[in-house]
């Protein structure tokens, strides 16, 4: 399917200051049991979220209505574990667009990108500095530019550019996703085919 | 120009490479399962697409089904739907389907090799990150998300930054009672979950050439642990045994041309890496893990790290960690008391696995208090066990043995560790709630879960060793 465009988001933060969240935490197996993409987004963070008797736990970030927002702020190696793309539609159910860390890993990465939420990867001290503006003010309003490929935190003006794959982003950009790509390309499969060993 | 074995692979299967971008890979194999197959199917459906090659895909449930009473009718409505939901699509799109019940079915990751699927040379993909396993066999294997296995249905075809690559030499002997699941861990401890996040790694070195394939499978199915996109080993005598024979696996001159293919597939004398680490295989003791990810492991008699052995940024992080597991900073493993034991999932549900296990039991008995469980990791290796007689060494220990599955490696069925409790177990994940919410989960090689079920708490299998030589996983 096409994915939603994606151009600028102008944003308060949700930050969760945690190294190797794992897409496990993400979205727990005992929630992979639907058969379509939707409804991920109520179980987020579910064992961090809510208690053993379903009551949200009043600690957890995403119970705190101090913060809000669609930019998602993690810490160092987000997204590490299982390939489960419920996780990405996990965070986009939820209505995040943007995850920022200081790494993530790679399936995560990917299954986000194809879900049109957006990595950012920032250096550690940009991470340390945008968690320190916000624990200073949960308020605190971030852009993040896809065209520029830059984040800033608007009060200070802090910013930093950020990678991405040129192609993945002008799939963004567009909405445009992958398979449109590969089925435009058929005739070379089937040239490829001819010289396959299996 | 003299290349790596992953470069011959991966070139061999570029159709084309997207400007500035990633690079279309053909895929020779697709492996598909129960939970993260649906909203592909869904998708193409939308669409209006077909299925591009459907032999080249084979499917299998495994995550959400029961390991008990597998011939009744599954009774969990959601799990039920989810196993008719991909009987339906395998149907529908004329793709091979090991149901349950079937004398094939079992986890995807092993089944694929024990029926000749996985060669070596080839690329498969899986909607599971524990894809990885196939790397045994000399191939580019790697979990994807359910959008990829859209792709790859709809066009054979993935895109695919390249990876970087990283080289791993083993080298030296093994000491006895040490098997391939501590060499993971050991390495994922050194270089942490994220270490080999964005490389593909290349494992090899003499204690690597020692394992037994399915040892080397062990190895490759960890891999993903420590952030690598996969892992494999060149293939050499000891993968042609293992491969010969089997069900799909290439037959008469068609084997012949196979072997001749095969001989290509090692690394050239000078071929670049962009990382090398060098280990030695004698620095290797038995492993367990003592928090909340595969990374965080010690050597068995060794102890938990302390707070000043964390930098700043993960000490949140680690306290978590520790209190989840009830464990204090710089406690010892040995001697912990611990509740379950299980013994299975693609990491260590194999024939070599049990064989191993009931090797060490025998003639011993389960401890009271502890509940073990013994997952095969498909019909064949249950079968095998029955002829071997490895059942009744199990029974005669007080030990049962389950239905095929991934069961509590994900719990997503029933086969949930109970909050609070700790189970030694041969999987690949200790994450926090992996084998139930609020299980502890200490991950170790199916010697140490042995030893721990025999004895009830954190045990050195060394300390509980005959003379006799058990088999290497
Ligand atoms: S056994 Fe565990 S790791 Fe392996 S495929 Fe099943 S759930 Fe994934």
């Amino acid at each position: 399917m096409a994915i939603e465009k994606f151009l600028t988001v102008t944003s308060t933060c949700i930050p969760l200051p945690i190294e190797n969240v794992d897409t496990d935490q993400i979205i727990p197996a005992r929630f992979l049991k639907a058969t379509t993409k939707e409804g991920f987004g109520d179980n987020l963070f579910r064992d961090w979220r809510y208690d053993k008797q379903d009551q949200p736990k009043p600690d957890f970030v995403l119970n705190d209505p101090t913060y809000s927002g669609e930019i998602f702020v993690g810490g160092k190696n987000f997204g590490s574990g299982s390939s489960r793309e419920h996780a990405a539609w996990a965070i986009a159910g939820y209505g995040l667009r943007v995850v920022v860390s200081s790494f993530f890993a790679d399936i995560f990465k990917g299954n986000a990108l194809n879900n049109g939420v957006l990595p950012v990867q920032v250096s550690e001290e940009f991470l340390a500095k945008l968690f320190a503006a916000i624990d200073a003010d949960a308020k605190t309003v971030v852009t993040v530019n896809l065209p520029d490929q830059t984040i800033t935190i608007d009060a200070t003006s802090d910013s930093e550019g950020f990678d991405i794959n040129p192609y993945k982003k002008n799939c963004l950009l567009n909405g445009y996703d992958d398979i449109d790509y590969l089925l435009s390309n058929k005739d070379k499969i089937e040239e490829w085919e001819k010289t396959s060993f299996y | 120009m003299a290349k790596t074995l992953f470069d011959k692979i991966w070139d061999a299967h570029a159709v084309s490479e997207v400007k500035d971008g990633p690079t279309q890979l053909y895929i020779d194999r697709q492996f598909a399962h129960e939970v993260t197959s649906p909203q592909a199917f869904n998708g193409l459906r939308e669409r209006g697409l077909g299925v591009l090659r459907p032999s080249k895909t084979t499917a299998t449930p495994d995550h959400n089904i029961p390991t008990w009473d597998q011939d009744k009718p599954i009774t969990d409505p959601i799990s039920k739907f989810q196993v008719e939901t991909l009987t339906k699509n395998c149907e529908e799109y004329g793709i091979t389907l090991y149901g349950l019940g079937n004398n094939k079915n079992g986890i995807v990751h092993v089944v694929g090799p024990e029926n000749g699927y996985t060669l070596p040379g080839m690329t498969i993909v899986c909607g599971d990150s524990h894809t990885s396993t196939h790397g045994a066999f000399g191939t580019i294997a790697f979990g994807i998300g359910t959008s990829e296995v859209e792709m790859v249905l709809a066009s054979q075809c993935i895109l695919q930054p390249r990876p970087q690559r990283m080289l791993i030499n083993i080298d030296g002997d093994l000491e006895k009672g040490v098997a391939s699941k501590d060499i993971i861990l050991y390495i994922i401890s050194q270089l942490s979950t994220g270490g080999a996040t964005g490389y593909f790694v290349e494992f090899a070195g003499s204690a690597i050439r020692a394992l037994s394939m399915e040892a080397r499978m062990t190895l490759c199915n960890m891999s993903i642990e420590m952030g690598a996109r996969g892992g494999l080993i060149a293939p050499d005598q000891t993968t042609f045994d293992y491969i010969e024979g089997r069900e799909f696996a290439p037959k008469g001159e068609d084997w012949e041309k196979a072997l001749e293919y095969w001989a290509t597939l090692k690394t050239d004398e000078g071929a670049e890496f962009d990382k090398t680490f060098n280990f030695n295989a004698s620095d290797i003791e038995p492993m367990i893990t003592y928090g909340t990810n595969p990374g965080m492991g010690v050597g068995i008699t060794g102890s938990i790290p302390t707070l000043d052995d964390i930098d700043e940024a993960g000490q949140a992080s680690f306290k978590q960690s520790m209190d989840y597991m009830g464990f204090q900073p710089g406690d010892q493993m040995i001697g912990k008391k611990i509740d379950y034991v299980f013994v299975g999932s693609c990491t260590n549900g194999r024939i070599e696995d049990l064989r191993t296990f009931c090797d060490f039991i025998k003639g011993k008995k389960k401890a009271d208090h502890v509940t073990a469980w013994f997952v095969p990791g498909s019909r064949r290796v249950e079968k095998q066990a029955q002829e071997e007689g490895l059942i009744k060494i199990m029974t005669d220990a007080g030990f049962v043995m389950r239905q095929p599955g991934c069961s509590a490696c994900l719990a997503m069925n029933d086969d949930k560790v109970p909050a609070g409790l700790y189970s030694v177990s041969t999987s690949n994940r200790n994450f926090e709630g992996r084998q139930g919410p609020g299980a502890r989960t200490l991950l170790a090689s199916v010697l140490t879960a042995a030893a721990a079920a025999v004895t009830g708490e954190v045990t050195d299998p060394r300390s509980l060793l005959e003379s006799s030589e058990p088999a290497l996983v």
